[in-house]
């Protein structure tokens, strides 16, 4: 297939120095309907104004709880939602708003792998059958080759090829994960946004699942947007981590650098909310204990979202929006009094 | 000596299905001493909150206890009439769940159900049961007491709400306190407030707690002992400075190896265990954990090991280190 030859070729050559994925001013609403006539009474603010780049090869993780907006981020990013305003950049090219048979090569490029194993997969359709939807979508293989392909990545993902024939329902958790790795693989992506892939799963399992995915990012060249809520995940896998609070990152920076020298206040919070598995460790940790609940997404708070739950806040934090500023390389945070 | 407030022995609770017998928990037995915080971590169907359904009398059915003893005090509960263990559920062992919204009653305000233990068990007018009520709410970490007892569940966060369950428990005092799973479907910054709680209770109160977690953070965290189930079994159980630093049991000593750290230096490579959990209706023979093993002999496939002592403080279910073989070697 000629076509399908210089598009690989494309992806080969495609090593600039440049972010693969730019985001900038990314914001995303979802309207508030009430009343009989569903009138919009006001906006969630999902996703705020985010900037963001990922290099290619890379894995940015993206932390936060929930309700901060990851998820909605990673599916904007991707365009499985409209953004409201604001651009993103793959590859050197706009995609905020492109359509048709654009949109539908993109679709080859990015994909992604979502949480629960259990509802992402049609029960009604076989093994083959779900992994082999993108490639009869995107006219990748017919017949013979189609299943050679199929038996090939389901090999990929560790599952046996024979399986093809199962339905979901006769697979654990884990190997229902493999089968949505091997269908987001189908297409030969670039980028995949893996969104909670491991949350479900049993504690056994999920190494598992981690080790494979970074096996495919090493054999695939794949770069990966990581989103989860749970910072010892993320660290593990990513490059650099992104956290986020009520819609907007709060701090970007390795994950070593984020775990011994947090600036972000909700990033310190957020470090020593995280139990680390040995007794003699959490029996000297000191514990930021923060108080009262993240504010309404609807009405987020004025100025810097975290305040009202900030243990450092001043006035001055209510009147302005503190920007991302630098702290070291590769490392940003939005705070006018930040840690030390 | 620390006083035994709460004693199980040879636990067996199974479920009667058509596809056959599940042995949910399979011959547990351990002791709960006063003021302490007991860890009880397994995955899910590994018979940790079974075990605490049972205690509480509470199995759904077709489940059922077959055999062994709750000892709370002097009394065995799995002889009491359904009556009498009312009487003790709310009085002397409290049970908070993973999910406060279903355990709350949607349509009574959370005030009264904070209170409402104290007029069933403790005899106590209505309006003076809403007023230890609302100190216990505010005891609890709830702002603004007083008004929020008016509030129906819905109009509470899932952090409160687990708050509210919480300051249910704790009216009557109890002398046990068991926690399944009390912070999973809680965000991390909402689960270490519900954590240093319990901990303020156990402190306040001297509440004696079984935390039911598959958070090994957690147990490192919060409790003096644990006790590690696999396949319906104990199969390690000792101090948990001394269970973390050398696990006796390969599931243990695997778990460990296989969760990432938030303080680990370098990049390592996770070290999975294989296989998956095993499906209680068909549990291996022998060591239900040995066909993921990678410490097993010939043995684990025959015979069912038993708990014994392994090392000065651990009890081991394993054939391997009981033989004197050291997994962290």
């Amino acid at each position: 297939m000629p076509e399908a030859t210089r598009e690989r070729e494309l992806k080969r050559a495609w090593t600039a120095s440049e972010p693969l994925l730019s985001v900038r001013s990314l914001v995303k609403y979802f309207p508030v309907s009430s009343g009989v006539t569903q009138r919009t009474i006001a906006h969630v603010h999902a996703v705020d104004g985010v900037d963001l780049d990922i290099k290619a090869g890379e894995t940015l993780g993206l932390v936060g709880e929930s309700g901060c907006g990851k998820s909605t981020l990673g599916r904007t990013v991707i365009r499985l939602l409209d953004p409201t305003e604001g651009t993103i950049t793959f590859k050197g090219e706009d995609i905020t708003r492109i359509r048709g048979e654009s949109l539908r090569r993109l679709r080859r490029e990015m994909t992604i792998i979502f949480q629960d194993p259990y509802a992402s997969l049609d029960p009604r359709q076989t093994v083959g059958d779900i992994v082999g939807e993108p490639l009869d979508i995107h006219h990748l293989a017919r017949g013979r080759a189609r299943a050679e392909r199929i038996a090939e990545l389901l090999r990929i993902v560790g599952l046996n090829p024979r399986y093809a024939d199962r339905y979901p329902h006769e697979f654990s958790g884990g190997q229902r994960q493999r089968i949505g790795i091997a269908r987001a693989l189908a297409v030969e992506p670039t980028f995949i946004v893996c969104d909670e892939p491991i949350s479900a799963l049993d504690v056994s399992i999920q190494a598992q699942i981690i080790n494979l995915l970074e096996k495919l990012q090493a054999q695939f060249n794949l770069t990966y947007l990581f989103i989860a809520h749970d910072l010892s995940v993320v660290k593990h896998i990513s490059n650099r981590i992104a956290v986020m609070y009520l819609g907007k990152v709060m701090e970007t920076a390795p994950g070593s650098v984020l775990y011994r020298r947090p600036r972000h206040p909700y990033t310190g919070s957020l470090v020593s909310a995280i139990p680390i598995p040995d007794p003699r460790i959490e029996a000297r940790r000191e514990r930021v204990i923060l108080q009262g609940d993240v504010a309404s997404p609807v009405y987020p708070p004025s100025g810097c979202r975290f305040r009202t739950r900030c243990p450092r806040a001043r006035e001055h934090c209510a009147e302005e929006v503190p920007p991302l500023e630098s702290f070291g390389p590769d490392h940003r945070a939005a705070c006018f009094y930040p840690l030390d | 000596m620390a006083k035994t407030v709460l004693a199980v022995h040879d636990l067996k609770t199974q479920f009667f299905t058509r596809e056959g017998v599940v042995k949910a928990v399979d011959g547990v037995s351990f002791e709960l001493d006063a003021g302490e915080t007991l860890g009880i971590v397994g995955e899910s169907g590994s018979g940790k909150s079974v075990t605490a359904l049972s205690i509480m009398r509470l199995v759904p059915r077709p489940g059922r206890i077959v055999n062994g003893y709750v000892k709370l005090k002097d009394q065995d509960l799995t002889k009491l009439t359904e009556a009498e263990m009312q009487e003790v559920r709310g009085e002397s062992i409290a049970m908070i769940f993973q999910d406060p919204m279903t355990s709350l009653n949607p349509v009574f305000r959370v005030g009264w159900q904070v209170a409402e233990p104290l007029v069933v068990h403790a005899e106590k007018k209505r309006p003076s049961a809403l007023r230890d009520g609302v100190a216990m709410l505010k005891k609890v970490g709830i702002p603004n007491p007083d008004q929020r007892a008016k509030d129906f569940p819905h109009q509470f966060s899932g952090g409160m709400r687990q708050r509210a369950m919480i300051a249910m428990g704790l009216t009557t005092m109890p002398s046990v306190l068991i926690a399944d799973e009390p912070t999973t479907a809680l965000d991390v910054t909402i689960q270490a407030q519900i954590l240093e709680l319990l901990r303020d209770v156990n402190r306040e109160f001297g509440t004696a707690t079984i935390l039911i977690t598959h958070n090994l953070g957690v147990v490192a965290g919060m409790c003096q002992r644990v006790l590690v189930m696999y396949a319906g079994r104990i199969v390690e159980s000792g101090p948990t400075e001394d269970v973390f630093a050398h696990p006796q049991h390969p599931y243990t000593w695997s778990l460990l190896k296989s969760i990432p750290r938030l303080d680990a230096d370098r990049h390592e490579p996770l070290r999975p265990i294989s296989g998956i959990p095993p499906d209680l209706l068909d549990v291996p023979p022998g060591c239900a954990f040995h066909p993921r093993c990678t410490f097993r002999v010939d043995r684990c496939s025959r015979d069912v090991p038993q708990l014994q002592r392994v090392g000065e403080t651990q009890l081991a279910a394993c054939w391997v280190t009981q033989a004197g073989t050291n997994l962290n070697a």
